[in-house]
């Protein structure tokens, strides 16, 4: 049996094997993720509960223990199980494309972002550009989705949504701009490499208001609270996906939880160092101090829990005052730090004395 | 202006909220897992009703009327006849949970304690007439209930 797999792997070409292999790693990547998403609903149920002084879904178990942890399990069954209703007088065509196309980039971006130094599906070199490219896709999903209803408050939903990630796609992209600067490179692995050296060497620390203004974009761009203007269920019922039941329903529940995991991979990767040890340089040559995936995975933690701390604590925005956030605070902030970035750059102050290194 | 622009950028009021939220996040839970864990009840909780008897059996209630007449729900509905023994005694006595708004009035109105509102508060009904309360169905409550509602008014009694 072993045997004959073996024979089988080596009789392919080059080209077949690394199809087989991206195919299998592709697979794995999805599953994590779908898994990581049913957790993610639960805890953030819990952690919201807990700020809010309850304790959250405890009821359901698995096999009688684990209080809770069958609750998402629960949630999907039910939505499986539902009928997917289609409204009338909605575009057949496009209603049941708009959940697909909403959640496709979401899994798709997972193809460049690299979980160690060898685990990546494709080290593109430009794999910044197609990540800003597909992540601006999603919104397609939510336009059509409302556009294709035939409903008035789906159709809100969907303009609201279109000019806000319009708004902070333009912060979001020039915060990464910034990153490009300090790493001089579009590849996600170099990206990370570059930051080498302890916590105080990450990019977090000289793009410190680029920080602040990619996440608080990447909330925006996930429209996840206080921006969830294109939900808004106490305007709006529930914007976008207002008619959408079942399953529908869910892949764009599945989508939105896909994207909050993915931006916070995003900013592990741009300002935390990715899979690299915050102890580097500081611990000797110690097991904390090796990189590793399981780093990686606690920033990814961290920063989803910073998306569930945000959702608990503040009141959404007004509409108004989301566009004028985005085009009057974030974007000349960005710009401002660029400028100070690029004095500092010139000098050769802090993390640009090295730049000169990874050019040659 | 200076000051409120420093604020802002800072974001000193988010963090702010943030603290509070994380506070409450470590600090301990309100919520009571319900079946197994329940809030103490005071012997004055107003919930199902219930007619009591006297301990040699007899019906306190001499349909006196003047629950009927106090309610402000008009919710209780009393016919009176003359029992066999010549006393005055109720043929009927019907509260209807759905108009019953469980003010206690009745309970105070009653010159005879035969009117009570009891502890329980977990019933439910399946059928509909299952919400008019007759008055087997009362003092079956107050037969099966009769140590507790002893007890709660025995309790409350100094404060009355």
């Amino acid at each position: 049996m072993l045997q004959s797999i073996s024979d089988t792997w080596n009789s392919l070409s080059a080209y077949g094997q690394h199809t087989v292999w991206t195919t299998v790693w592709t697979l794995a990547i999805t599953v994590a993720l779908i898994l990581s998403v049913a957790l993610l609903t639960l805890w953030e149920r819990k952690v919201i509960g807990w700020m809010q002084l309850r304790r959250g879904p405890n009821r359901v178990r698995i096999l009688g223990m684990f209080p809770g942890l069958g609750q998402p399990f629960a949630d999907v069954v039910k939505l499986l199980t539902k009928e997917v209703i289609i409204p009338a007088n909605a575009n057949k065509f496009l209603f049941l494309l708009a959940p697909m196309i909403t959640l496709i980039p979401a899994f798709a971006a997972w193809a460049v972002i690299p979980l160690s130094a060898t685990v990546v599906v494709s080290k593109a070199n430009a794999g910044l550009l197609y990540l800003l490219s597909l992540t601006s896709m999603g919104v397609y999903g939510v336009i059509i989705a409302g556009w294709a209803a035939n409903s008035k408050y789906a159709f809100l939903g969907a303009m609201r949504s279109a000019a806000q990630m319009v708004a902070y796609e333009i912060a979001m992209g020039f915060a990464l701009v910034g990153v490009i600067i300090a790493s001089q490179s579009l590849n996600l692995g170099d990206i990370v490499e570059r930051q080498q050296g302890g916590f105080l060497a990450w990019n977090w620390f000289w793009l410190f208001p680029l920080l602040i203004v990619y996440f608080i974009s990447g909330v925006a761009e996930t429209n996840r609270a206080p921006f969830d203007v294109a939900e808004g269920e106490s305007e709006i019922v529930a914007g976008f996906h207002v008619e959408y039941s079942g399953i529908a329903f869910a892949l764009f529940f599945l989508a939105e939880y896909a994207n909050m995991i993915l931006i916070s991979a995003l900013t592990a990767v741009f300002f935390f160092g990715g899979w690299l040890s915050p102890f580097a340089g500081y611990l000797g040559d110690s097991a904390l101090a090796q990189p590793n995936i399981g780093w990686l995975l606690i920033k990814i933690f961290i920063a989803l829990f910073f998306f569930l701390w945000f959702r608990a604590t503040f009141p959404r925005y007004r509409y108004d005052q989301i566009m004028r956030l985005g085009w009057k605070v974030l974007i000349p902030v960005t710009i401002v730090w660029i400028g100070v970035e690029m004095v500092m750059a010139w000098y050769k102050v802090g993390p640009w004395a090295k730049v000169a290194l990874w050019a040659q | 202006m200076a000051v409120n622009l420093v604020k802002t950028l800072l974001l000193t009021e988010l963090v702010q909220g943030m603290g509070v939220t994380i506070r409450n996040f470590f600090s301990t839970k309100y919520t009571l897992n319900y079946p197994e864990e329940k809030t103490p009840q005071s012997p004055r909780f107003r919930g199902l009703h219930a007619l009591r008897r006297y301990p040699n059996g007899q019906e306190r209630c001499i349909a006196c009327k003047l629950c009927e007449a106090v309610c402000p729900a008009v919710c209780i509905t009393i016919d009176s006849e003359v029992a066999p023994d010549g006393t005055r005694r109720t043929s009927r006595y019907d509260i209807d949970l759905f108009k019953c708004i469980y003010c206690g009035f009745c309970e105070e109105a009653c010159p005879v304690d035969a009117i009570v509102l009891t502890r329980i508060h977990e019933y439910h009904m399946e059928h509909r007439g299952e919400n008019i309360m007759s008055k087997d169905k009362l003092l079956a409550v107050g037969e099966r209930y009769e140590a507790m509602i002893a007890t709660d008014k025995a309790a409350d009694a100094p404060y009355r």
